[in-house]
């Protein structure tokens, strides 16, 4: 919810990538930026859980087992059971699906209608860019777990309608960014000689305006994974998320979580520590992916 | 300047006009109305006449453009009407709740200043070293986990220790009491929520002033004092510290505006009768003019913050002004 | 919890507390003391005030101590389902007329908080305000008052009631907690003032409230029972969020919740606060449902529809759900444990109640094998509250899957789910019965053809059914109700498979144990006037 804070800041123009050496390119950021690394790590684990969850989870996440409610973390389940007798390793397991693909699709969604919209918005500046900028002023004015809300309220919970609700509150912030990035790119040389050559603006968005504010771009994507993560389990605290008996972490903290929070600790301290090390990994990695295209915070 | 503040000014109409606009769509646009609701919460039978007979009363039969227009008409006379849910005035129904909400986002504020300047400094100053790291972790912890947990981890840490040092379990107050009232009831309800929201927060401000101050310790001026000779530590507090910090309250500011409205979960969790729960209730109670006019207030909260920002720097960089 | 019975508290022993000071007797033979605030948590705030036009507990249990009722629910014996009491009447009435006429005498010299008295005219008012709600006003329980014909107040201290015709559902009609008994001058003032202020004659008078935190209510000296009520004053705080509610009492900053708490919370208070806290429990009027749409397909065949009952393990769920949630009973449409309901012997007889849930599984595979979608895939729609809605709903999932059908589970808030349920736009539902005083032959309404049911939500019209109902209503032989009864449940559970009980709520109220003088309730919304309500601090 503070994502208005985090990406306050400017994002200044990286230079264009050279892909000489991906891995040792790997080890020097690893070596400037071992938070950074670390996070990345967090990710990469992450993401083969959610990948693997098949062979990874000992049990069905969603089969209940109510001869073996509340069972303390052990060998035959290794960090207990919930109130339905369901494994809570399963559906941690199983939980990093849904935690990822809302994760990331809101936040691909999201920066993508972003991008196209900042761009755009640049790039023609004038009348549109006067419009669409008092827009986005309209939606960062709105609080944004209203937005949120309300979107619930209208289509419904569920998986897709959550992502729904986390995309819309992203675009605008993302839009915001970008267009900064674009306007400084507008200015230079090659954008004119790409008109004075006649292409559509549509070639010039896509091939010229784009690549250039691809920087920024995957800046934003990291650090909204992250806030995703955070803003589903807030929902599903509600009862806004996405619903039993779908394995989802913030889900797994809401209810039951809470009333057995003393006499069943697992059941809340798990899923819990999930979260907080996914956002925590993911805003790792992208504070170090700011600190990295961003030279003047480089150190030397 | 005074036309810079006037062209200001004017952009925030059609903000507020948007937000009105927005937040009119959005609730007609929720299936089910507020008469509905309000006669089959729980069991019975309910006449269809008096659901259209409420409807009548609240204005819902009138067209979507009578209804947006009194919406803004009313909202420029500062007349907030009724609540559709409890059919007492907006007004008194906010007045409390904002008191609340008001006390504990200054609190949460300021607790984030006390970590956020020091931490943010220190990790700038040491950066890239293992202090700077344990700094960032820490700070990035507090984003990291969710508020609603750490909220219930407080709560029952409360209730076990206190039961294990004074034989009774003890919990926060659930009911609020101004501060001028008794202010030791008072701020032992309101204590737990500041800091667990003021440490969330203070990781934004935290990585701002590392990475605001890191840009200034590279300017020009800051290398000048560096050759003269000066000590690190004067540098730091004469010259970066300051120029940093212009960046730092405009996300103080920002934050300071979302807090308003914004802590619908750790409301929830502490049992604070703030404006974040009295949006939710309203919105799933399809209570039209209590959630226009909550809208419309924090989106005048946001607007005007921004404004004063915006000319504050104006007012230290002439620059902007001539844009 | 048993011991509660012997606290009964005598009206006339308040009188003597002052003298029995002195006498240390046991602690069970205690007289209640005077004195003392109440808090208690509510987990809602109610819209109005208007006790006539509101359906919720929420404005129960804080308003309701406001005001005088006509007749009420035993305080000493909430839970029997026919025991009902004067509040304002001097005597239960016998009916005449053949069981058409109904007179109360009413108690003299009762006054209103603001001194005026409170006449038969008063009581005619309101009465009139909830059974023939003038043009302007709305109240929810019309339906309630069908069978009666007039109400008038011949003099200031009668008031005769005269129905339709005989009907054993009028005496717990009546008795309903929500008939408040206003002012006939306020009511001329404004027939809506009552909506947003409070002026009764019930054993406490308004103070104050403020908005979302709390309603506060103090001692009303002249309440029309002598020495009562106890309590110097209460304090409803509201509370949305279960687990403050819990740890409220845990850290005692209420002394109780009047809904109830999940099994699980229970342990917990008892484990930590021991003998600080006493617990009392009791079968719930109130039953969570699944119905299926019968307009869609595959729903509109009963095959599927009695598959999906089949499926449904009712006696096993019992045993574990009771652990985890507020359901415990296995009942069928009537409430269980009343005269009307099923014996287990009758039930075992209905699909989904058979002792051997392997064959009723078999059955319902092979069921909907015949009925051509064996790997039957739907959406259940719930509402968003926790206890028992998503447990129950999350369960029902599970048993479904063990009989090759996929759920997906929706939940939305009330309003939004109300207004699916109306508009028909589901597969298959959850859905509640949850009624306050226990009168089976009004709260099956729900079963009923959707053109005159109470919220049948279902979209079927099954005119059989409805004779049966009406033939049910009709008589007053006892043994000729349970008859129809059964071919009531039958009809709704078997043969047409309309809509499915699932398990009957449990209510479990653990409370500081210093709280004396209350007794639980089949109904949330019965007994909580908190005249006999007392602190033993």
């Amino acid at each position: 919810m503070t994502l208005a804070a985090n990406l306050g800041t400017k994002v200044e123009l990286a230079d264009k990538p050279k892909l000489r050496s991906r891995l040792s390119a790997v080890g020097r950021f690893a070596r400037r930026n071992p938070l950074g690394a670390a996070g990345g790590v967090v990710i990469i684990v992450m993401v083969l859980v959610a990948v693997l969850a098949d062979f990874i989870a000992p049990y069905n996440p969603v089969a209940n087992a109510f001869d073996r409610m509340h069972e303390p973390p052990g060998l035959e389940n290794w960090l207990g059971t919930d109130q339905y007798g369901r494994d809570v390793f399963s559906r941690i397991v199983y939980g990093a699906r849904t935690a990822l693909l809302v994760g990331f699709a809101s936040s691909f969604v999201g920066a993508a209608f972003g991008l196209v919209l900042g761009v755009a918005s640049a790039y023609f500046g004038g009348k549109i860019d006067l419009i669409f900028q008092r827009i986005l002023d309209i939606f960062m004015a709105f609080p944004l777990i209203i937005l949120a809300l309300a979107v619930i309220a209208i289509f419904g919970t569920g998986a897709q309608n959550v992502i729904i609700a986390i995309t819309i509150p992203f675009i605008p912030r993302c839009a915001r960014v970008v267009r900064s990035s674009a306007l400084a790119i507008r200015e230079l040389p090659y954008i004119d000689a790409a008109r004075a050559n006649g292409f559509s603006h549509a070639r010039i968005i896509l091939r010229h305006m784009i690549p250039n504010v691809m920087a920024p771009f995957l800046i934003m994507i990291t650090a909204f994974v992250g806030q995703a993560i955070l803003l589903e389990a807030s929902l599903s605290y509600l009862g806004l998320g996405v619903q039993e008996p779908t394995p989802a972490w913030g889900l797994m903290l809401q209810g039951g979580a809470e009333e057995y929070a003393e006499s069943a600790p697992w059941i809340a301290i798990f899923p819990g520590i999930a979260i907080s090390l996914a956002v925590f990994g993911f805003s790792l990695f992208g504070d170090a992916v700011r600190d990295e295209f961003d030279p003047k915070l480089r150190s030397r | 300047m005074y036309q810079y503040i006037l062209k200001r000014l004017l952009l925030m109409v059609p903000t507020l006009l948007g937000a009105a606009l927005l937040v009119f769509l959005l609730l007609r646009l929720v299936p089910g109305d507020v008469c509905v609701l309000r006669m089959t919460g729980g069991a019975g039978y309910v006449d269809p006449k008096a659901i259209t007979l409420c409807r009548a009363e609240l204005g819902l039969d009138r067209s979507y453009a009578v209804q947006f227009l009194t919406f803004i008409w009313d909202f420029v006379r500062f007349d907030f009407g009724k609540s559709m849910w409890t059919g007492r005035p907006i007004l008194e129904e906010v007045g409390l709740r904002f008191e609340l909400s008001l006390q504990i986002a200054i609190m949460a504020t300021l607790t984030a200043i006390i970590l956020a300047i020091p931490l943010g400094t220190i990790s700038a100053v040491k950066q890239n070293t293992w202090i700077d790291y344990v700094v960032r972790g820490f700070s990035i912890a507090g984003i990291a986990m969710p508020s609603f947990w750490l909220g219930v981890l407080i709560i029952l840490g409360l209730l076990i220790t206190s039961k294990a040092l004074f034989g009774s379990p003890w919990m926060p107050p659930i009911k609020y009491v101004p501060i001028w009232v008794d202010p030791l009831y008072n701020l032992s309800m309101t204590i737990f929520p500041a800091l667990a929201t003021g440490y969330r927060y203070s990781a934004v401000a935290t990585r701002m002033t590392r990475s605001a101050l890191l840009e200034v310790l590279r300017e020009d001026y800051v290398r000048t004092a560096r050759a003269k000779g000066l000590v690190q530590k004067l540098i730091i507090r004469r010259h970066a510290l300051g120029n940093a910090l212009l960046p730092v309250v405009t996300i103080i500011g920002i934050e300071f505006a979302f807090l308003m409205g914004g802590l619908v979960v750790t409301e929830q969790v502490f049992n604070l009768n703030g404006l974040g729960r009295l949006f939710v209730a309203s919105v799933t109670n399809h209570d039209y003019t209590m959630t226009q006019a909550l809208v419309m207030l924090v989106a005048t909260i946001f607007v005007v913050t921004n404004f004063v920002v915006d000319i504050i720097y104006a007012w230290l960089d002439p620059r902007i002004r001539y844009k | 919890m048993k011991l509660s019975r012997y606290l009964r508290p005598v009206p006339i022993a308040a009188v003597g507390a002052a003298i029995a000071i002195g006498f240390a007797g046991p602690p069970v033979q205690a007289a209640p003391k005077q004195g003392g605030t109440l808090n208690f948590v509510v987990p809602d705030e109610p819209p109005s005030w208007d006790g006539h036009r509101e359906t919720t507990f929420a404005l129960i249990h804080p308003f309701a101590p406001f005001y005088s009722v006509l007749i009420k629910v035993n305080p000493d014996n909430p839970s029997s389902p026919t025991d009902f009491v004067c509040d304002l009447c001097t005597e239960m009435p016998t009916p005449a007329d053949g069981g058409k006429t109904y007179t109360f005498k009413i108690k003299p010299g009762v006054k209103f908080h603001d001194g005026t008295p409170l006449t038969a005219h008063d009581i005619v008012a309101s009465f009139r305000k909830i059974i023939f709600p003038p043009e302007g006003t709305t109240s929810a329980r019309v339906a309630f008052f069908v069978m009666v014909d007039s109400v008038e107040a011949p003099d200031d201290h009668t008031v005769v009631f005269k129905l339709k015709y005989p009907s054993g559902a009028f005496i717990p009609a009546l008795a309903t907690p929500y008939n408040f008994i206003y002012s006939k001058a306020k009511l001329a003032e404004d027939i809506r003032w009552y909506e947003k202020n409070v002026m009764g004659s019930g054993p406490f008078k308004f103070v104050g409230r403020e908005a979302g935190a709390y309603v506060r209510g103090e001692r009303n000296k002249d309440y029309h029972v002598a020495g009562l009520p106890y309590l110097d004053g209460f304090e409803a705080i509201f509370s949305n969020k279960q687990a403050v509610r819990v740890q409220a009492i845990r850290g005692d900053r209420a002394a109780i919740e009047f809904r109830g708490f999940p099994p699980k919370s229970r342990d917990d208070l008892v484990a930590a606060l021991g003998k600080d806290v006493t617990v009392q429990e009791s079968d719930w009027n109130c039953v969570l449902l699944f119905t299926p749409n019968h307009r869609k397909k595959p729903f509109d065949d009963v095959r599927v529809r009695r598959a999906l009952t089949l499926g449904v393990d009712r006696w096993g769920g019992s045993e574990s759900l009771s652990r985890i949630a507020i359901v415990k009973a296995v009942g069928g449409v009537a409430f269980p444990g009343h005269p009307l309901a099923a014996t287990k012997v009758e039930l075992e007889q209905l699909p989904g109640y058979w002792p051997d849930i392997n064959k009723s599984r078999a059955e319902a595979k092979r069921l909907l094998q015949e009925a051509g979608v064996p790997d039957l895939k739907f959406v259940l729609w719930n509402r968003a509250v926790d206890q028992p809605y998503t447990i129950v709903g999350t369960w029902l999932i599970d048993q479904w899957r063990q009989i090759g059908v996929t759920v997906e589970q929706k939940m939305e808030p009330t309003g939004p789910f109300y207004a699916r349920l109306r508009s028909q736009d589901f597969d298959v539902t959850v859905d509640f019965n949850c009624q306050s005083v226990v009168n089976p032959l009004l709260d099956i309404g729900k079963f009923l053809s959707e053109d005159i049911g109470n919220e049948s939500y279902g979209g079927y019209t099954d005119r059989d059914l409805d004779k049966i109902f009406e033939a049910m209503n009709r008589t007053s032989d006892t043994a000729e109700q349970r008859k129809l009864m059964r071919q009531f449940e039958k009809r709704v559970l078997d043969e047409q498979a309309h809509s499915f009980v699932t398990l009957w709520w449990n209510r479990i109220i653990p409370h500081r144990s210093y709280l004396k003088g209350w007794k639980v309730s089949p109904s949330h919304y019965l007994n909580q006037d908190l005249a006999n309500v007392w602190l033993d601090k």
